[in-house]
């Protein structure tokens, strides 16, 4: 079935956007990840203008992470505090990426320095992931090996400001979560990402939170960054396509219960191992993009020059 | 000189002939609905004449233009490895599809300084009106555009697709793509003798979104905040009712 989208201007199969859809909301309730990385080069691919893909993929998934939060809060695995402070931090990490966006736009390199991101970023993430996430599977394999503690104290703990996470039952300073709420808004401003895939590892690994809490509260976040970008495309590029969000929707929040359910049933590992193979393979698909020769070595875009 | 003459002779010729054209659309209003899958258009005519039938080989030529846009095409170049957007080159107007249907080939149809006159072709349309002279090195841009639009339909060309039956009456069938631009489309319609355009029309056919389409296009543009407001709203609601909706399933 064929549907025109009105702002995006071209006609697109509706049961290919449904799937796109699921896949991408059944990922984001598995992982806690909004999809916006995966969303938005899927959409370009099927032949929707990329500057609709980046506003309406944050529409969809401000959708999905609602479904997948809400699943998550039923079994309390939100941690409201922590989510508040990144929160805030990251609101102004995206005011200071924004700027930095538009540099860019004027220097007439947006699309190098996107992709460049997102190579090193999803690069450096997933294999960072992967690495310890396979360690940690091995050695839960090999019951003998001695068990390693959830988070070691470590300068991290001997900072001032100190506050308590009682969901995530951490008593640690306030600035290392600020800063790397900050560090995912500036990211998530430029990548045109909720930023979950960075904001993930970062939770488990540098402020030591409990998995099963880790990805509620990163939708939690995630549901308010994508909010505020999708605002600001409708108002300034006017690029959200409502109809093309409708039917992503559709897919994405099906998707995202199915996903949680099933992330329920997998190892904390698994899930861990699962996600940096997939941090990994969009990155090198983006960064073997770069290497090859095109077979076209044009492109056109409509619009003018910046 | 030599160049006004021809000018002469050509404005002359169509008078002595004295060859019109009288034509018909099979609509010139298209409406894009949410399940709008491309259109087809059938463009006829017959040629009258007040004397009868001059020598020489008629053809006929019929073009569809859609609104014209400016674009930008980039070329990619190795740099330090990586493929890059390196050099660009503006176009101040391309139309967003465009048609040629002729009784013939092309290149045996339609001569080269009748083609300057009437734009017929779309590189010489593109830079009859549409390439700036800073351009330098252009050339190659301008084919690259037409070489990416025609791969993706938007420039179709379609060769003995228009049926001459007796010398006087012309029909043929234009499909415009399900992915059509909003605006006004212009037909053109050439009869040509030995490779010289003596007789033209214009037609001209509105594609408008409708319905739904236009309710939604007009609000982005009209009430851009209220119309990311509605999204999000949109958007949470259906995330709840999935969540609900799912709760209720596994109960």
């Amino acid at each position: 079935m064929q549907l025109y989208l009105p702002i995006a201007e071209v006609s697109v199969d509706a049961f290919l956007l449904l799937g796109i859809g699921g896949i991408v909301g059944f990922l984001s309730g598995m992982f806690g990840v909004g999809g916006g990385f995966l969303i938005t080069p899927l959409l370009f691919f099927i032949g929707v203008p990329p500057a609709v893909a980046v506003a309406t993929g944050a529409n969809q998934v401000v959708a999905s992470s609602i479904s997948g939060v809400l699943a998550q809060l039923k079994r309390k695995a939100v941690d409201f505090r922590m989510g508040f402070v990144l929160l805030v931090s990251g609101v102004v990490g995206s005011a200071i990426g924004i700027k930095v966006f538009s540099v860019m736009q004027a220097l007439g390199q947006l699309d190098l320095f996107v992709q460049l991101s997102y190579v090193v970023f999803l690069g450096f993430i997933g294999a960072a992931m992967f690495q310890e996430s396979l360690r940690a599977l091995l050695r839960s394999a090999n019951a003998r090996a001695p068990v390693r503690r959830a988070h070691t104290h470590s300068w991290v703990h001997r900072l001032p400001l100190k506050m308590k996470f009682r969901a995530s039952g951490l008593y640690i300073s306030v600035i290392p979560p600020a800063l790397i709420g900050a560090f995912v808004g500036f990211l998530a401003a430029i990548m045109g990402v909720g930023g979950g895939f960075i904001l993930v590892p970062a939770m488990i690994y540098l402020l030591g939170m409990p998995t099963k809490v880790v990805i509620g509260t990163s939708l939690f976040q995630i549901i308010f960054v994508t909010a505020f970008t999708t605002v600001m495309h409708a108002v300034n590029s006017q690029t959200v396509d409502m109809l093309l969000a409708l039917v992503l929707i559709l897919g994405g929040v099906i998707g995202a219960q199915i996903g949680a359910i099933v992330g329920l049933r997998l190892k904390a590992e698994q899930l861990r191992v699962l996600l940096s193979l997939l941090v990994l393979g969009v990155a090198l698909r983006i960064g073997v993009d770069l290497l090859i020769r095109p077979a076209e070595l044009y492109s056109v875009a409509p619009g003018v020059l910046p | 000189m030599i160049r006004a003459l021809l000018l002469l002779l050509a404005l002359a010729l169509p008078a002595a002939a004295q060859e019109t054209i009288v034509s018909g659309l099979s609509q010139n209003r298209v409406s894009i609905t949410a399940d709008f899958d491309g259109s087809e258009i059938l463009i006829y005519g017959a040629v009258k004449r007040d004397s009868p039938a001059p020598e020489g080989r008629m053809d006929v030529i019929v073009t569809v233009e859609g609104p014209p846009t400016p674009v930008t095409v980039r070329r990619k170049d190795r740099v330090a490895g990586i493929w890059i957007n390196d050099a660009a080159v503006r176009v101040d107007s391309a139309p967003t599809f465009y048609a040629v249907a002729t009784t013939g080939r092309l290149h045996d149809v339609l001569g080269a300084t009748e083609n300057i006159r009437h734009n017929i072709t779309i590189d010489r349309l593109i830079r009859a009106i549409g390439i700036s002279a800073e351009a330098d090195g252009s050339d190659e841009f301008l084919r690259a555009l037409v070489r990416v639009r025609r791969a993706e339909g938007s420039y179709p060309l379609l060769e003995n697709r228009v049926q001459l039956t007796e010398g006087t009456l012309f029909r043929t069938d234009v499909a415009l793509p399900a992915n059509l631009t909003e605006g006004t489309y212009k037909v053109r319609m050439f009869v040509l003798r030995d490779g010289r355009v003596v007789a033209t029309q214009e037609r001209f056919i509105g594609v408008r979104k409708a319905g739904l389409e236009r309710l939604i296009f007009n609000m982005s543009r009209e009430q851009p905040l209220l119309y990311g407001l509605f999204a999000l709203a949109l958007a949470a609601v259906a995330g709840w009712a999935a969540s609900a909706a799912f709760r209720f399933v596994r109960s």
